[in-house]
């Protein structure tokens, strides 16, 4: 398990993570979200042990990564943002170099660097100068470089950015495959990638952790509020008064109508049938509903919300 | 136990030995800065060889000495700085191994590459050796003086470049460094020094240690003086390396 309690970190002045606590749960896939800025790869380095914390703690397994930094890197697969690879070298000539400096006994080493070249696609590729590699490759050989030793923990630094589509899917997939067996924590600002891979979800942005769970509970967490649009022919100043008088409407904002006398509204429900609740007002005053659709926030939604500043 | 500890520390220091070591030839960089150093050191010495006439290669030391001034910034210049500016060192540093030993594994490699390139020079004693009588000792006292300040060169250029991540930056003040240690024990600087200045002066550059080993005096003062620096540098970049945990 992984324990990160009052994590801040200061660069000169700026706060670059503000006192940040999480757990991650052993064998658990957690998808750390965020606009570019919000402090990922800063959390990532620190837990990785390349930087060291400004206050605050992060234990793996109730060792402190600072102190027991040796051990804990022993432990931990680490793909950081940038991809760094040596790129004179050959594929397999690097992987076989990272399982000598992670000390996998040299009679496993040939057979840990074909796993690899096989788990990650690389079998035409293993002759080759990294330098030569196209992108989606050279990040599969990152991969392969942060699994190598079979680590109990595996932390991604944005896995999947540069590839194309195909290669997002087949990289996901060889996330979830290994995901099974190893806690991951992965960054990333794509979306759908949360959905598709993770088990749980903390969003941070300006170094402050803002929402966590799994997907469905942060998607959850704003079911209760329902925002119903619609259109109406009637009254402005009277549709407005009449609707903010429901215990149960929290806020009626007006938008653009069609000419005169139609009006749009995106109605805030806190509880209750809001589609309900509308119809039943219009019929009460003799409304005419021209339009009417209700929106769920979505996991898009809730990070926008989450990650802009309002007004 | 502590036979244990040092074996884990050979066995977490020789992969990236090596790693650095076949690197060197990886690049065109060191070939070019071979070939110019055999050829300027053996045209120079050569040239004025047969003038003199004396079989001995005092004057292919002090040409050694000077050729230093950039040959060992060349060689550590990337050490560092590259592996900032490539981003490498994060993987490096989050690699099960301590900073002296990732300190200890680029100087080594330095080191060996520097060994190596000098292994090409002995075609000079051997040329010499045929032609006159040489004297063994100190064509050996020799070698030892220039690997020794070799070594506090390399390790000096290497806590240079792990100051920048420009490549560039690295081998100029590296040599810029090195040739204000290399001058102030000259007579031309020394003149203008007073007292316990001009013995300072005359202790900390390198010249004078040098001049005196190859002359074959083995002084113990001159071998301290070359391992304490290059202790020094190599604990003052494994500092530097370290720096990014200080909190």
């Amino acid at each position: 398990m992984i324990s990160i309690q009052n994590l801040t970190k200061k660069y000169s002045e700026i706060k670059a993570l503000d006192k940040v606590s999480f757990e991650i749960r052993n064998g658990e896939v957690l998808g750390f979200l965020g606009p570019n800025g919000a402090g990922k790869s800063t959390a990532m380095k620190i837990i990785t042990g390349f930087l060291a914390p400004t206050e605050g703690t992060v234990k793996v397994n109730d060792l402190d990564v600072v102190d027991n930094s040796f051990l804990i890197r022993k432990k931990v697969g680490y793909l950081p943002e940038t991809n760094p690879l040596y790129t004179d070298m050959k594929v397999y000539e690097y992987l076989n170099f990272v399982a000598q400096a992670r000390q996998i006994p040299k009679s496993e080493r040939k057979k840990a660097t074909k796993r690899m070249i096989d788990i990650c696609g690389l079998s035409d590729m293993a002759e080759k100068i990294i330098d030569q590699l196209s992108k989606g490759y050279r990040q599969r050989v990152g991969l392969a470089q942060a699994m190598i030793h079979d680590p109990d923990i595996l932390v991604m630094d944005e896995p999947t950015s540069g590839l194309d589509p195909n290669q997002i899917v087949e990289i996901r997939d060889l996330i979830k495959k290994i995901g099974e067996k190893k806690t991951i924590i992965l960054s990333t600002h794509i979306l759908p990638e949360v959905t598709a891979t993770c088990s749980r979800v903390v969003i941070i942005n300006n170094g402050k952790i803002v929402a966590q769970g799994t997907s469905d509970e942060l998607t959850a967490g704003a079911k209760g509020k329902e925002i119903i649009y619609i259109k109406i022919r009637g009254d402005k100043g009277i549709i407005r008064q009449r609707l903010n008088e429901y215990y149960q409407v929290k806020n009626v904002k007006e938008y653009t109508g069609e000419g005169k006398d139609i009006h749009a509204f995106a109605v805030e429900v806190a509880e209750g049938n809001g589609r309900e609740l509308v119809y039943k007002a219009c019929v009460s005053n003799n409304w005419i509903l021209l339009e009417m659709y209700r929106k769920q926030e979505n996991l898009e939604d809730v990070f926008r919300r989450l990650t802009t500043k309002e007004e | 136990m502590n036979l244990k500890l040092v074996k884990e520390s050979i066995s977490n220091i020789y992969p990236i030995f090596k790693r650095e070591f076949i690197s060197f030839f990886n690049s065109p960089i060191a070939y070019i800065f071979v070939a110019v150093f055999l050829i300027a050191t053996n045209w120079l010495f050569f040239s004025g060889f047969f003038l003199i006439g004396q079989a001995n290669m005092r004057s292919w030391f002090g040409l050694v000495s000077w050729l230093f001034l950039f040959l060992a910034p060349a060689i550590t210049m990337r050490s560092w700085a590259d592996e900032k500016k490539s981003g490498t060192i994060e993987f490096l540093l989050t690699l099960p191994i301590r900073d002296f030993e990732v300190v200890l594994a680029k100087f080594l490699s330095c080191l060996a590459f520097l060994i190596i390139v000098l292994t090409f020079s002995l075609t000079i004693p051997i040329t010499i050796g045929s032609l006159g009588d040489i004297d063994t000792g100190i064509v050996i006292a020799g070698y030892v003086g220039v690997i020794l300040m070799g070594a506090m060169y390399l390790s000096l250029g290497l806590f240079i470049s792990s100051l920048t991540r420009n490549q560039v930056v690295a081998f100029l003040i590296s040599l810029a460094v090195l040739f204000s240690l290399f001058i102030i024990g000259s007579n031309n600087v020394l003149v203008f020094l007073q007292g316990p200045f001009a013995s300072l002066a005359s202790f900390l550059s390198t010249t004078t240690h040098f001049n005196s080993i190859i002359k074959g005096i083995f002084d113990s003062r001159d071998i301290i003086y070359y391992l304490s620096f290059t202790a020094l540098f190599l604990y003052l970049n494994s500092q530097i390396i370290g720096s990014r945990n200080w909190r």
